[in-house]
């Protein structure tokens, strides 16, 4: 692989840019595909361009036949994104956990002692309003997003942003009676009964958790459950039956 | 979400400062699986001239026949594509104690 095509894919996925490696496998010849441009030896040959665009459309890899050889499509699509609200004990251990598990994490907290950058290494910190800040980062549908902070004031309106966005997943820390309180007022709010439902809460699979590793654990593996039951549904219910 | 096989580490960004470093570097890339296979179709190792590596192709088990033939790209330059499975005369050595089979493509960096 040139160094060029090296820095140049790592560029697109600093940018959260989709883009396909395709390489002829007799030679090594490449080209990389984009939702708007090619580049390369191969980016000549439309039917190897097509088939890289229809890998960037589904995120898959594959080893296939063209007019030229056999091409390897190397899709290098954004990994889904996590936003956690709350810069508290939960997220320290979550936010490391979720990055292991390839989720690129986002923290929000408006305050300062909380969302100081040396508790979370490695991940962006956004010191905000959790709803401006959400607004920003416009929550789709590869994004996760869970609040932490127990504090109406921060997690309702980061709620709010989040059901009203395509978010894939949408959690949120506290026991059946907070959610209770939560739901009433968010319902005030304007929230309808449909987007409520789509919290999960109280947050995370019902694992026994207790300790904040334990808590993240199981958040971070509904967070898992979650996107594999929209990805993967027929062969999901190929093992369960 | 999309199904892919993410870069929990960031296989590319080692080659890329491995490279920097001025080491030689090869990538070794899951180009197609059959069967149960540990990694998905696109997952990477990194290897220098030395045989460090990080990252994987399989769950370690052809890893070592992996590591040599990278070095031997770092050397010579060429590509070469490698079979791996049950059905290949490699199985008592490194194969697939899984019963999947694999194909891992090796290319220098630069």
């Amino acid at each position: 692989m040139k160094l060029e095509t090296l820095q140049a894919v790592q560029a697109a996925r600093e940018n959260r840019r989709a883009v396909v490696l395709a390489k002829r496998i007799a030679d090594g010849a490449e080209a990389l595909v984009y939702g708007d441009a090619a580049d390369g030896e191969l980016a000549a040959h439309a039917d190897v361009v097509a088939a890289a665009r229809a890998a960037l459309a589904s995120g898959r890899s594959d080893t296939i036949d063209t007019s030229i050889g056999k091409v390897f499509l190397h899709a290098y699509v954004p990994p889904p994104r996590l936003i956690v609200v709350g810069a508290v004990h939960i997220a320290q251990a979550l936010v490391p956990m979720a990055a292991m598990a390839g989720l690129d994490v986002i923290v929000i907290d408006p305050r300062r002692a909380f969302a100081a950058d040396y508790r979370f290494p490695n991940v962006t910190v956004i010191q905000d309003w959790p709803d401006e800040a959400m607004e920003r980062l416009k929550p789709d549908n590869t994004t996760a997003v869970v609040t932490l902070t127990h504090d109406p004031k921060l997690d309702d309106p980061a709620l709010e942003v989040a059901l009203r966005s395509d978010a894939a997943y949408v959690g949120s820390l506290g026991s059946r009676r907070t959610h209770e309180k939560r739901k009433a007022r968010l319902l005030e709010a304007g929230i309808t009964e449909a987007q409520f439902a789509r919290i999960h809460g109280p947050v995370g699979l019902n694992i026994g958790a207790k300790s904040p590793a334990e808590i993240a654990i199981s958040i971070l593996a509904e967070i898992i459950q979650t996107r594999a039951a929209l990805t993967e549904p027929a062969e999901r219910k190929v093992r369960a039956a | 979400m999309a199904a892919t096989a993410t870069a929990a580490e960031d296989i590319l960004g080692t080659a890329a400062s491995w490279k920097a470093e001025g080491r030689g570097v090869a990538l070794a890339t899951v180009t197609l699986t059959w069967g149960s296979s540990p990694r998905p179709v696109g997952s990477q190792l990194v290897v220098d001239q030395n045989g460090n590596m990080m990252g994987s192709v399989s769950g370690g088990c052809i890893e070592g026949a992996v590591v040599r033939e990278a070095v031997e790209a770092i050397r010579d330059g060429k590509p070469r594509m490698l079979d791996f499975g049950v059905t290949d005369e490699q199985a008592w050595d490194v194969g697939l104690a899984c019963g999947g089979k694999v194909q891992v493509f090796v290319e220098r960096v630069g």
